[in-house]
C-alpha cells in the first residue's frame, strides 16, 4: 500500500506503539483486499460488547491503555455501539457479577482512549448522521448499511479492532465501499406491493439479503412508491445486512445514489420480482409455535417514535410474560420525560437503554430466565437468535404486544 | 482430488495443515457457533453439531454481523478455534478478525471451493503462495 509521510511515521512507531499497531493491522487488512492507499475518515463507531470480546478482548483493550495518555487517545470522534448490559437492570436480566465487571473494565479502557460511550446502534438517528460522500469507519452492520445507503456515506463493515484502529489513526484502508466501482448494483429486485409494518420491511430486507449472495453484491430495489421513512428503512437495512452481509443497497427514487434509475448501471441486470407471499413465507418459516416466553423489541434500538408507538399499544394492558424494549441512552430520557416509559412499564414491560438484546449474553440470560420462545418485530433478531438456542418468531409490534398479554401469538 | 492445488486471490496468515470441514453455507461466529463448546450451533447450518476446533473451515461466504472480528481472537485465547478459514468470498469482518487473531485465511477462487474440496479432506494452506492443496 502507498503510505504518506504521516502514515509511514505511524508505522515506524514515531507516534507511539498504539498507533503503530493500529496502522499495521490496517495495512494487513488493506493488503488482503488490495487497497491502494488509506482514506481519511471523519468518525469511527466501535462495536464491542463483552460477550464478543470475552476476557481476552478486554485484556487486549486494557493493554492499549498502558501506553502514555496522549499516545493512546483517538484522533477522530469515536463512538460506541450498544453495551452488553443496562447497568440499572442487569439483575433483572439475570446477568452475573462477572459479566458486569467485564463490561465496566471494557468501558474504563475505552474512556481512557478518549472514546465517547454513546452505546447506540442508531447513531444516524440520534448522534450525527454522516453526509453524502463522507468517508467513515463504522461498525454494526445496521449502522453501515443505513449510512451507506440512506445517507450516501462511505464505509465498509469495520469490526471492533479495525474501528478502534481507525479512531487511532484517523483513516482506513481504501477498498470496498470507499470506491465508486463497488457501489454499483449487482442484483436487481422489484416489488409491486408495499410492506405495511416494520417487521414486513425487515422481512423484505432479509429476503433481499438472503438472495443477494455476499458482501460485494449490491442490491437495487425498484417499485417502492414514496419514502418509507427512517424506521422502516432502518429495519429493512438491518435485516438485509444480517441475512446477507450486505453493506449497501439502492432504492430507486429514494436513496441518494439512485434518485434517477439512469444514475445506476443496472440495465443489464435480470429483474427478480419479489412477491409478498414469498416475504411472508420467510416470516412464517420462523413461526413454529404459538407459545411465547418473552417479547423483545430491539435490534436495532428503538427510535423515540417506535417507543411512542409501543407505549400507545401498551395502554390499559397487563402483561403475562416479560416484554423488553431496548433503546439508546439518547432516546431513553425523552421516553421518560414524555411518559412513554411509564406507560410501557405500568403494563408490565421494561425499557432498557444502552444495550442490545442479542449483544447482552443472550444465551446466558435465556438460561437464567427460562426464555426460549421469543416474539419480536425485528427480522434481524430472528436471524441471529437461533444460534443462541432461542426459537425466535417474527410478528408485528401489535401482535407482539398482544402476545405479551396472553402468552400466545395469535 | 488428492494433490490438487487451488489458488486464491486473497490470503493472510501462516502455513497450516489440517483436516477440513467443507459446506456450501455461510459463516458468522455469532450466528452459527456455540463458542463455549466449539461447535456449530445454528440448527439450519449445514455443519450443525460439528466441532470446528483445529479444523480448516471451507465455506461459501462470510455472513452476518461485526462481532466475529472480536470473537476469533476470543476463541483463540481459549484454544478452541478453527485452524484456518477458506471462503469463496469473504467480507471485511472476517478478514479483520483473522488479522486481529492471527488466524490463516484464504478467499476468492475460480471454482466453487466448497464443491471442489470434500469435507474430511486433509489440506495444506500456504498463504505466501495463496494456495490450498488437498493432501488426502
Amino acid at each position: 500500500m502507498k503510505l504518506n509521510a504521516e502514515e509511514q511515521a505511524m508505522l515506524a512507531g514515531e507516534l507511539g506503539p498504539v498507533r503503530q499497531a493500529a496502522i499495521a493491522h490496517q495495512i494487513q487488512v488493506g493488503e488482503f483486499f488490495g487497497a491502494a492507499d488509506m482514506v481519511p475518515v471523519s468518525q469511527s463507531h466501535i462495536m464491542a460488547d463483552t460477550e464478543s470480546l470475552g476476557e481476552a478482548g478486554v485484556e487486549w483493550l486494557e493493554s492499549l491503555t498502558k501506553n502514555g495518555g496522549k499516545e493512546r487517545v483517538v484522533r477522530i470522534p469515536t463512538i460506541t455501539d450498544p453495551r452488553g448490559t443496562d447497568f440499572n437492570k442487569a439483575k433483572q436480566l439475570g446477568q452475573t457479577d462477572q459479566m458486569i465487571s467485564l463490561e465496566r473494565r471494557a468501558i474504563a479502557a475505552f474512556v481512557k482512549m478518549g472514546v465517547s460511550m454513546t452505546d447506540t446502534c442508531i447513531n444516524y438517528q440520534t448522534i450525527m448522521a454522516p453526509g453524502f460522500g463522507e468517508h467513515v469507519a463504522f461498525g454494526d452492520t445496521g449502522v453501515v448499511i443505513y449510512s451507506n445507503s440512506i445517507c450516501g456515506a462511505r464505509s465498509n463493515f469495520e469490526g471492533g479492532p479495525s474501528a478502534l484502529a481507525a479512531g487511532q489513526t484517523g483513516r482506513t484502508p481504501r477498498y470496498g465501499f470507499h470506491l465508486d466501482q463497488h457501489r454499483q448494483p449487482g442484483r436487481r429486485f422489484r416489488i409491486n406491493w408495499r410492506p405495511q409494518t416494520l417487521n414486513e420491511w425487515g422481512a423484505l430486507g432479509g429476503f433481499i439479503g438472503k438472495h443477494s449472495g455476499n458482501y460485494w453484491e449490491v442490491p437495487v430495489l425498484e417499485g417502492v412508491e414514496g419514502n418509507p421513512g427512517s424506521d422502516s428503512l432502518k429495519h429493512f437495512g438491518a435485516a438485509m445486512a444480517s441475512f446477507g452481509s450486505t453493506a449497501l443497497f439502492h432504492m430507486v427514487g429514494i436513496t441518494p445514489e439512485a434518485i434517477r434509475a439512469q444514475d445506476l448501471n443496472m440495465a443489464h441486470l435480470p429483474v427478480r420480482t419479489i412477491e409478498r407471499a414469498e416475504v411472508m413465507a420467510l416470516q412464517g418459516s420462523y413461526r413454529v409455535t404459538d407459545e411465547v416466553d418473552v417479547v423483545v423489541f430491539s435490534a436495532p434500538q428503538l427510535s423515540l417514535l417506535e417507543i411512542r408507538d409501543l407505549a400507545a399499544l401498551c395502554e390499559d394492558r397487563k402483561f403475562k410474560i416479560p416484554l423488553l424494549a431496548v433503546t439508546s441512552p439518547q432516546v431513553k430520557p425523552d421516553a421518560d420525560r414524555m411518559g412513554y416509559t411509564e406507560t410501557i412499564e405500568s403494563a408490565g414491560g421494561t425499557v432498557f437503554a444502552g444495550m442490545c438484546f442479542y449483544q447482552s449474553y443472550a444465551r446466558e440470560i435465556a438460561e437464567a430466565n427460562g426464555w426460549k420462545r421469543l416474539a419480536t418485530n425485528s427480522a434481524k433478531m430472528v436471524n441471529i437468535l437461533g444460534g443462541y438456542g432461542y426459537t425466535p418468531m417474527l410478528a408485528s409490534m401489535e401482535e407482539c404486544v398482544a402476545a405479551a398479554e396472553t402468552g400466545r401469538l395469535a | 482430488m488428492t494433490g490438487k492445488i487451488f489458488t486464491a486471490r486473497h490470503a493472510m496468515g501462516q502455513q497450516v495443515e489440517a483436516e477440513c470441514l467443507s459446506a456450501n453455507d455461510g459463516f458468522s461466529a455469532r450466528y452459527d457457533l456455540n463458542r463455549l463448546e466449539g461447535r456449530f450451533s445454528r440448527p439450519a447450518h449445514k455443519l450443525f453439531g460439528q466441532s470446528y476446533h483445529g479444523k480448516i473451515l471451507v465455506l461459501d461466504t462470510a455472513k452476518g454481523g461485526v462481532a466475529s472480528a472480536w470473537m476469533l481472537y476470543e476463541m483463540k485465547s481459549r484454544n478452541l478455534y478453527p485452524a484456518a478459514i477458506v471462503f469463496n468470498t469473504v467480507n471485511p469482518i472476517l478478514a479483520q478478525g483473522a488479522a486481529h487473531a492471527g488466524i490463516t485465511m484464504l478467499a476468492g477462487f475460480d471454482v466453487n471451493i466448497t464443491e471442489a474440496i470434500a469435507s474430511g479432506s486433509r489440506l495444506r494452506i500456504d498463504p505466501a503462495h495463496k494456495t490450498v492443496q488437498v493432501l488426502d
